[in-house]
């Protein structure tokens, strides 16, 4: 009895310890960005890899879930004659849900994968022991252009996901389905607003900053193995999912 | 380091397309936009507009021939309708206009039966025979109402 309540005690206290350390890894590198010396080249490299790197892959899924939502959509609405709310229901759905959920799950597996994998790399490698030998701070040097370019990039990602996806909406409902190309238009129009344009920014600098913090976390704590590095970077994909999801759940019912 | 240079380049063009990207999206979103300006415009004053919104269908024995482009008050008292019809269209000047329902909770839209004049109706003309939109609620509460009254005579 008490070893079973000291067994939940100590995994408690694990998550809890655990999660304060990712906050305070990722709370202390930003901070660090606050001193010089700053330096933009690093930022300008990783906003590279994370973002035109996952541009392509983005804007393929943005195309094809904004496709197969007007199939859907226009086989439900045809159902009561209201065919002409398919522009409003794909660019809603879109815009605030699927946009940032999704361009934050294609960049777990393009870019947060690959995130803690360096890391815990350069972890094995010593190259973080170098850096500190070196007077470097590798928290300023290697976690924060990293943390800092998932947080920016993901936005950039998301509109273009967003637009992509609107429009391959429009192809394959008024092209293909023939929807009213102006009832399209002007039902995306009267239905979306701004604020539903700002929760999915919102939504997607959050998630930007989950899958920087828990990526570049889940690299540094790192096993300093090969088998350690990998089990970190399948945990990294895992818990950054779930985490999305998570918030993706919480920040929509305080929108709403 | 020529690689670092061409990394700069790409990384400003992507920042910059997620910007014309989310530019586009506000633009969409808050402004009209999207209609071809082909066709003539008629209008029609009904006395219950019934919802009918920008962008509907007009349509002719079942076959769309043009949308609403616009829909106002007039007079303080009327919806005044402004639809853009189809060119070769022909539409004559005793045509009937009236507001319909696609189904039971379906999209309202116009629906104009032709007439038999010999004359065609032109750019900013009127249809002057309109009917108002079917009102649920009123037939609703009229079958309730008279329903009701059958049972304490």
């Amino acid at each position: 009895m008490t070893a079973a309540l000291g067994r939940l005690g100590r995994f408690t206290l694990g998550v809890v310890a655990r999660a304060g350390d990712l906050l305070l890894l990722a709370l202390q590198s930003l901070g660090l960005g606050l001193r010089p010396p700053w330096r933009l080249r690093p930022f300008v490299e990783q906003l590279h890899a994370v973002g035109v790197g996952s541009l392509v892959v983005i804007a393929v899924t943005g195309a094809f879930t904004g496709m197969v939502l007007a199939l859907q959509g226009y086989y439900t609405l045809s159902k009561f004659g209201s065919e002409s709310l398919l522009g409003a229901g794909v660019a809603l759905s879109i815009i605030r849900e699927l946009g940032p959920v999704l361009g934050a799950f294609m960049l777990i597996g393009r870019a947060g994968s690959a995130i803690t994998a360096e890391i815990g790399v350069m972890r094995v490698t010593e190259q973080i022991d170098a850096l500190s030998m070196m007077a470097v701070n590798p928290k300023a040097r290697v976690v924060l252009p990293r943390l800092v370019a998932t947080t920016l990039a993901l936005p950039v990602l998301v509109a273009i996901f967003d637009a992509v996806g609107i429009l391959a909406g429009y192809v394959v409902g008024v092209d293909l389905l023939g929807v009213n190309p102006g009832a399209f238009w002007a039902e995306i129009q009267a239905k979306t607003t701004g604020e539903d344009l700002n929760e999915g920014w919102l939504k997607a600098v959050v998630f930007g900053f989950l899958v920087g913090a828990i990526c570049t976390w889940m690299g540094w704590r790192a096993r300093p193995t090969t088998e350690g590095v990998a089990a970190a970077t399948t945990h990294a994909v895992v818990l950054a999912s779930l985490a999305v999801l998570v918030a993706d759940y919480i920040m929509t019912s305080f929108f709403l | 380091m020529p690689g670092y240079r061409r990394i700069e380049i790409v990384t400003g063009l992507f920042v910059l397309l997620g910007i014309a990207a989310a530019f586009w999206l506000a633009l969409q979103v808050g402004q009209v936009g999207g209609f071809g300006k082909h066709g003539y415009r008629l209008t029609a004053e009904f006395d219950d507009a019934g919802g009918v919104r920008p962008g509907a269908d007009v349509m002719m024995a079942g076959v769309v021939i043009g949308r609403v482009e616009d829909v106002r008050l007039k007079d303080s008292e009327k919806a005044l309708v402004v639809m853009r019809i189809d060119d070769g269209v022909k539409i004559a000047s005793d045509a009937f206009a009236s507001i319909r329902t696609k189904g039971i909770i379906g999209d309202r839209y116009v629906r104009i039966t032709q007439g038999m004049e010999e004359e065609y109706l032109a750019d900013g003309d009127e249809i002057e025979e309109t009917e108002s939109a079917l009102n649920l609620e009123d037939l609703v509460s009229k079958y309730i109402f008279s329903s009701g009254g059958k049972k304490s005579e």
